[in-house]
């Protein structure tokens, strides 16, 4: 199961048959385990991971603090779950430390990352306050580095 | 003037020229080949083995540093091989630090070994070991392993190289460039032989990390030491280093453990030859001891899935190839083809432009397999299988 996920997040493309090959295993063995991971909810969805920026859109990214009021009865969840359903909202985490919610939220350009704030997310009961920073450059996404892969330079036969 | 040819020492000329090198040479005049002819990892080292050798240098540290190798690497080393081979070893007198375990090899050698006396060692094998005897005027005597054994030392065969001149017997388990793995029950037999003729064994075990155990491989194996048999300790070197499981090859950072009196012998040479080993590849290696198992373990299963692709590639061209219990190497057998390995090799070449090395590069034991190493991306790797499949057709 491990190697499984491990694979998938790294090359979440691979069909089951090359992950069969890779994993020593068969396919139905391969689409048995992926079936139950998804059963399970441990995948819970695919995506590639892009650099917008090289075809030049424009769309920014922002990670918001967010402070909020719990709950009584239903903690942070309730409310954090209701923030998380809104379409601007890429990650929604709960945190440990000086706020609640780190909440990465994407539109088309500055003023609509500034309206969703103020007119969404800071309105909702239960938000104490929101402190939003501007995401200016991507080094490194979902574990993947954004600089050109390394050329193999060794020698073509060696010992 | 006597012509130069004349002048080059007696043991040094009778060295044949390396058949990896005829072959690197071959290779080299062409363009877009998909080499399985390296014997290295694609992957860089680890970025924080990296980081730490250049913070080293921003530090200033440039100089030389003790003869033995710097005490903190020293203990790393001891702890790590503690751990991994369950054998001790003091830091202060029985850990020496080398350029590789080429050089640890050759103070071995040029450390135990008077004229005439010799090494037994078996092939195929690392290209180095001969000529590594020879040039300690030793008599390097090798012992055939067989593709039908799946490469594995037999203890009777290594029985009857012994002679009168015998002096060790050198291991290289896993091996490279087979992948063999040698089962405990002939390991300890190799032992008892190296107890009852009072020979020195020494152990290459620079593949020892890279070993694929259950779930086909994804799973790490279990690496016995030679010197953590009973009684073996006090009679075997053992020679790791850094290039394999660290993907550390250009950082050159190799070590050997041995008794106090064996290590004091090779620390001589090294001294006057080496002085010491670089000191940042010696802060690098610290930093891969301590904080690097995650990262051999990541590789090991790229490694592991690569090894998947190209058993069942092999398997589904008919061509038969055992299953190698560790390193990053596979050897096929292509002598149903009724062609040697080195022209199997080089009209491979020729035709689909991918790189595989003969195995009598590596003695002429390796006659009748290739070398494939799959240390190389999974894609190439699957583009090769490709090319090898069309052109085994044409065979």
């Amino acid at each position: 199961m491990d190697a499984l996920l491990d694979l998938l997040q790294q090359e979440g493309r691979l069909p089951v048959s090359e992950m069969a090959t890779r994993l020593g295993k068969t396919e139905a063995e391969v689409q048995q385990m992926l079936q139950d991971l998804t059963d399970k909810g441990v995948i819970f969805g695919f995506h590639a991971v892009v650099d917008r920026d090289r075809i030049g859109d424009r769309r920014v990214q922002a990670l918001i603090e967010v402070r909020l009021t719990p709950e009584r009865g239903g903690g942070f969840d309730s409310l954090a779950s209701r923030i998380a359903k809104f379409d601007q909202v890429r990650n929604c985490y709960l945190m440990s430390g000086g706020y609640d919610l780190a909440v990465l939220v994407e539109g088309s350009d500055l003023r609509e990352v500034a309206r969703f704030v103020s007119e969404k997310l800071s309105t909702l009961e239960g938000v104490v306050s929101t402190a939003t920073h501007f995401q200016l450059k991507v080094y490194k996404e979902a574990g993947f580095l954004a600089s050109e892969a390394p050329v193999d330079d060794r020698l073509a036969v060696t010992p | 003037m006597k012509p130069l040819e004349e002048r080059i020492a007696q043991q040094v000329s009778a060295i044949p020229r390396s058949g990896i090198r005829d072959f690197f040479e071959l290779v080299q005049g062409r363009d877009d080949v998909i080499s399985l002819g390296v014997g290295e990892p694609d992957f860089a080292a680890p970025w924080h083995i990296r980081e730490a050798a250049i913070f080293s240098l921003e530090q200033g540290q440039t100089s030389y540093t003790s003869n033995l190798g710097m005490p903190a690497l020293r203990e790393s080393i001891s702890r790590y091989v503690r751990g991994l081979f369950g054998v001790s070893y003091s830091p202060e007198n029985e850990v020496l630090v080398t350029v590789g375990v080429s050089e640890a090899l050759d103070l071995v050698c040029r450390a135990i070994l008077n004229p005439g006396d010799e090494i037994i060692y078996h092939e195929p094998c690392y290209v180095s070991y001969s000529p590594s005897i020879a040039m300690a005027y030793g008599k390097a005597v090798a012992v055939e392993t067989k593709v039908e054994d799946e490469f594995v030392l037999r203890a009777e065969d290594v029985a009857a190289a012994i002679t009168e001149n015998t002096r060790a017997i050198l291991l290289n388990f896993p091996t490279n460039p087979t992948g063999a793995v040698e089962p405990v029950e002939e390991l300890e037999k190799i032992a008892q032989l190296a107890i009852d003729h009072d020979l020195l064994v020494i152990s290459d075990e620079i593949y020892c990390e890279l070993l694929y155990g259950e779930e086909s491989g994804m799973k790490p194996g279990k690496h016995v030491s030679i010197a953590s048999l009973p009684g073996m300790r006090e009679r075997t070197i053992l020679l790791h280093g850094f290039s394999k499981a660290f993907a550390m090859t250009g950082f050159r950072l190799g070590y050997a453990c041995a008794p106090p009196v064996l290590t004091e012998a090779m620390m001589k040479i090294h001294q006057y030859s080496m002085l010491c080993a670089p000191i940042m590849s010696q802060v690098a290696a610290i930093e891969a001891l301590e904080n690097g198992a995650e990262a051999v373990e990541q590789m090991r299963k790229a490694y592991a899935q690569r090894r998947n692709l190209v058993l069942r590639s092999f398997r589904e061209m008919g061509i038969p190839c055992f299953s190698p219990g560790g390193a990053f190497y596979a050897f096929p057998d292509i002598r149903k083809f009724g062609i040697s390995s080195h022209e199997f090799a080089v009209r491979l070449l020729e035709a689909e432009d991918v790189a595989v090395v003969p195995g009598t590069a590596f003695g002429q034991a390796g006659e009748g397999c290739v070398r494939a190493c799959y240390a190389t991306s999974y894609e190439k790797l699957e583009l090769a299988m490709e090319k090898m499949a069309r052109f085994v057709k044409t065979l």
